[in-house]
């Protein structure tokens, strides 16, 4: 008996839920009343408005990964540098919020941010006057960086927390200062960890829906909100299909990039590290 | 002095960051403790969100579903996976390759992508239970993560293992249940506690997939879009605390053998 | 005669998506032999062992085992077991019960399990180490472990797969003693895998070189040192001078422009051949006692001997001896008539020479047979 039959169940399983679901969407994408159409694309790539919600959400998704890896590589290179059980524990506490529920995540924001919420009750009893927070750009990035950054900081902190110290050592044996040594040797090798920590942030940040349904509302509809309208609220199925293909794409495209930097990076550091 | 200065700055910017991860889950549960109709004002402590909440039976309904859906999922989704992962193993390269990147496809298609394709999908067959819906949908996204936590585990343990169990007289299927299965046991555990915690989460998936049907995401987020209720604050308070205490458990191990190794280290230097 | 051939090796190839890993092996294993199969990486010696074992199916010829055709045997109904390299033990599992692992399976009795892995555990010096776990052995001590897990089976045969490579040198040496003490002790087929010449000329009574899928020679670990059957055989094991050479005629052989005496027959007139000189046969006199001469331009001590190079004109000798030349004397060097082992040049690897290893393994076969008898 060959080892490869183990694998059978699975297989059957991935056909039926996996390939066909997806075949199942770009049927409805592509085919009207029996019939090939591109009638769906057009509408989807000549109408100003889903372009521009397109944008927004790219430009969104950009903005709060950066800032996600701005805030995260900092405490995965702090986290990383500490006495290994220390840094153990501290660490359970960075991922912890990863592991609550995302819309009660999501929830506590709106409680923070509300017309009547927290904030504002705060500055009203400081004497400051109330704020409008709510259903803004900024609010969708807080709350998606807030979101996400834990994404971020795992990945990362686990690739620097295996870095060879004798890589670090070699470096300063070799007469680079720790700050030559972090930008030469450290942060070079702790590439992988930025590309999948920059991946598990853009990709879910770009695809979103509920937290701009919850914090952005009407004012900052995201490509995802757009999407879902389609789909469940006017039932227009085909749209939905070619807008969904299209978010797909982009997020393929922002994959294979991402592969390719790596790559580069790694065949560079390959060149100058030996 | 400086080292101290740094230490100082290095501390205080983790604080900073746990402050901003932990102040809305603080609050949240702060204001479990209250009871009003907004946040705009303290009014004194209460456990009236959770007399709401615990009479509330639409909530208990969901996190019903929740809870079932996430141990039957990822239950179903370890056992498929397993065995797919060492049979993915044992394959040629070549037809290696193509399973191992369709499996990676519901780990990079968007959640939005996987949900519509698969509200296609069963609208089309007519396939109305939303439970099962819900179920097939999240035994599916999990089956990846399952299959890629078990496939590291099966690379350390060396074909060899499997061999010696053959050369001692088991037939495949003993050798895979005796000496396979238990010595990728890591894997596969951390594979099912993964899947669970990824059914718990999810939302989107859900949303599109089932009909009809609530778990506690679907029902936070149909409560949430209309305002701010207390019991919700209720909810996510108990919530985080068993996850935090599941969390602490599942770790306190690990750190513990840490600290042991540390403790030896530090005899050895000593010595 | 026949039932005294416990493992047959009849043709045997095996293709690796068309590269040959073993090419056309015929080989024979006696009961109660140690065998080693030596050769360096890559030449198909595990390759021959998995066979045996049953994890690899030859793509051709037949493997018999105790006269049965056994190629489609899976390794778990062959009386046969395997001692891992990196010892493949169970780690979720104490050292009690790896080894009596494949007793269990057999649904052997509480009791019966329980002495046999105690007597198994007393002939590997493991006793007492029942309720060991893995990780809390010593190389060595796992070593044995694995050594105990296959033997306690009973196997007809037991298949070693460089068990000793993963130990450090001292250690590698004692059990070399331990593992000859332990085959004899049980009495069984030892077939032995391993790169290293030493280990396959300490504790073999059958050596088999392979290289590149070819078994080269096949003797006792005396004939394969004293007699090697070409130049690779005689490069691989020990260190030897290698030098181009004319066979004259019979008993004289030409190399370097002067003309030697030797042992050797059965060449063409004119022959080109490879002239093998051990650098242990070979003397430093007091210049002007023998004719070849030269100059000592190296001198490295060894532990046991020195190291000598001597540029003799045209080549460079090396001479393993116990007496100590300062570098830069003038000396003669002497090279006996038994000193000097002639061999054919090797024509490419090709049909002759698997054709000439077979009959060559035959010729032995029947000689040690008929020794026995």
């Amino acid at each position: 008996m060959k080892r490869s039959v183990f694998a059978t169940p699975y297989i059957v399983w991935m056909i039926m839920f996996i390939v066909i679901p997806m075949l199942f969407i770009l049927y409805s994408a592509f085919i009207k009343d029996g019939q090939f159409t591109l009638e769906y694309v057009r509408q989807a790539m000549e109408s100003p408005k889903y372009m521009n919600v397109l944008l927004r959400s790219i430009v969104i998704a950009l903005i709060s990964t950066a800032l996600c890896l701005l805030i995260g590589y900092p405490v995965a290179y702090i986290l990383s540098n500490m006495k290994k059980s220390t840094a153990a524990i501290l660490s359970m506490f960075f991922i912890l919020p990863m592991w609550m529920n995302f819309l009660l995540r999501t929830y506590a924001w709106q409680v923070v941010l509300a017309d009547n919420g927290v904030l504002n009750m705060l500055l009203t009893s400081l004497g400051f006057p109330k704020g409008e927070f709510m259903y803004t750009q900024g609010a969708v990035l807080l709350v998606t960086v807030y979101n996400f950054l834990p994404f971020m900081i795992l990945p990362i902190y686990t690739v620097l927390s295996k870095i060879d110290r004798s890589h670090i050592e070699a470096a300063h044996d070799l007469g680079a200062n720790s700050i030559k040594t972090f930008f030469k040797v450290v942060l070079p090798l702790s590439v992988p960890g930025i590309i999948s920590g920059i991946t598990m942030v853009f990709i879910p940040a770009i695809t979103t829906f509920a937290i701009s349904r919850l914090i952005g509302g009407k004012n900052v509809a995201l490509y995802g909100d757009l999407i879902e309208e389609k789909i469940v609220s006017s039932g227009s199925l085909g749209l939905g299909s070619v807008l969904s293909i299209i978010l797909l794409v982009l997020v393929i495209i922002s994959i294979f990039v991402m592969h390719r930097m790596e790559v580069e990076q790694g065949n560079e550091e390959g060149g100058t590290l030996w | 002095m400086v080292k101290r200065l740094a230490n100082f700055l290095k501390h205080s910017y983790l604080g900073l960051v746990l402050l901003f991860m932990y102040a809305p889950i603080a609050i949240l549960i702060l204001f479990s403790f209250t009871d009003s109709r907004t946040m705009s004002k303290w009014q004194g402590w209460s456990l009236g969100a959770y007399e709401k909440l615990f009479a509330d039976g639409a909530v208990w309904v969901a996190v019903k579903n929740s809870v079932s859906i996430a141990l039957i999922s990822a239950t179903v989704a370890t056992i498929i996976g397993t065995f797919a992962a060492i049979g993915i193993y044992s394959m040629k390269k070549r037809r290696r390759m193509v399973i191992e990147n369709i499996t990676q496809l519901p780990m990079v298609n968007p959640d939005l992508v996987t949900g519509i394709s698969f509200m296609l999908l069963f609208t089309a067959i007519g396939f109305t239970s939303g439970y099962l819906r819900m179920l097939i949908a999240h035994i599916t996204f999990n089956l990846p993560y399952v299959i890629f936590s078990v496939m590291p585990r099966l690379r350390q343990s060396s074909n060899r293992l499997y061999e010696a169990a053959l050369d001692l007289g088991c037939t495949p299927m003993k050798a895979l249940t005796k000496v396979v299965i238990p010595d990728i046991m890591p894997g596969i555990i951390s594979g099912f506690i993964l899947a669970f915690t990824l059914s718990i989460d999810d939302f989107v998936i859900s949303w599109f997939a089932a009909e009809g049907v609530q778990n506690i995401s679907i029902y936070v987020y149909s409560i949430a879009r209309r305002g701010i209720p207390s019991h919700i604050n209720a909810l996510s308070a108990l919530m985080f605390v068993v996850v935090a205490a599941l969390l602490v458990i599942v770790n306190l191990r690990s750190i513990k053998q840490e600290r042991e190794a540390e403790a030896q280290a530090n005899k050895l230097r000593s010595k | 005669m026949e039932s005294n051939h416990l493992i047959e090796l009849v043709n045997v190839t095996k293709e690796y998506s068309g590269e040959k890993a073993l090419d056309n092996i015929n080989l024979y294993i006696r009961n109660g032999e140690f065998l080693t199969l030596l050769g360096p990486s890559g030449c198909g010696k595990t390759t021959m062992l998995r066979i045996i074992a049953g994890f690899t199916m030859p793509t051709n010829g037949d493997v018999y085992l105790d006269g049965k055709r056994v190629n489609e045997v899976p390794p778990y109904k062959r009386r046969v077991n395997t001692v891992f390299q990196k010892y493949a033990l169970f780690t979720h599992l104490n050292v009690f019960d790896n080894v009596a692992f494949g007793l269990k399976l057999k649904k052997v009795g509480k009791k019966e399990i329980q002495r046999r892995v105690e007597s198994i555990l007393e002939l590997v010096n493991l006793k007492g180490y029942e309720r060991r776990w893995i990780d809390q052995l010593s190389g060595g001590q796992q070593q044995r472990v694995a050594i105990a897990r296959a033997l306690v089976n009973d196997p007809e045969v037991l298949l070693l797969d460089e068990p000793l490579s993963a130990l450090d040198k001292k250690l590698r040496k004692d059990m070399q003693v331990e593992l000859k003490r332990m085959q004899q002790a049980v009495g069984i087929t030892f077939v032995y895998v391993t790169h290293d010449q030493e280990e396959a000329l300490t504790m073999s009574d059958t050596v088999v070189v392979m290289n590149e899928g070819k078994i080269q020679q096949i003797g006792t670990p005396q004939d394969i040192y004293n007699e090697p059957k070409n130049k690779f055989v005689a490069q691989f094991i020990g260190e030897s001078n290698i030098i181009d050479g004319v066979m004259l005629q019979d008993y004289l052989v030409s190399f370097k422009g002067s003309a030697y005496q030797c042992v050797d027959t059965g060449f063409e007139p004119n022959e080109p051949v490879d002239v093998v000189i051990r650098p242990e046969d070979v003397d430093i006199v007091p210049l002007g006692s023998a004719p070849l001469t030269g100059v000592i331009t190296d001198v490295v001590f060894m532990g046991v001997h020195y190291a000598i190079t001597v540029n003799c004109n045209e080549f460079s000798l090396m001479v393993h001896t116990t007496d100590y030349v300062p570098v830069g004397e003038h000396v003669s060097v002497q090279i006996l008539p038994d000193a000097i082992h002639v061999m054919k040049k090797p024509k490419t690897l090709d049909e002759s020479e698997a054709i000439e290893a077979t009959q060559e393994m035959k010729a032995i076969e029947e000689g040690m047979d008929a020794e026995e008898q």
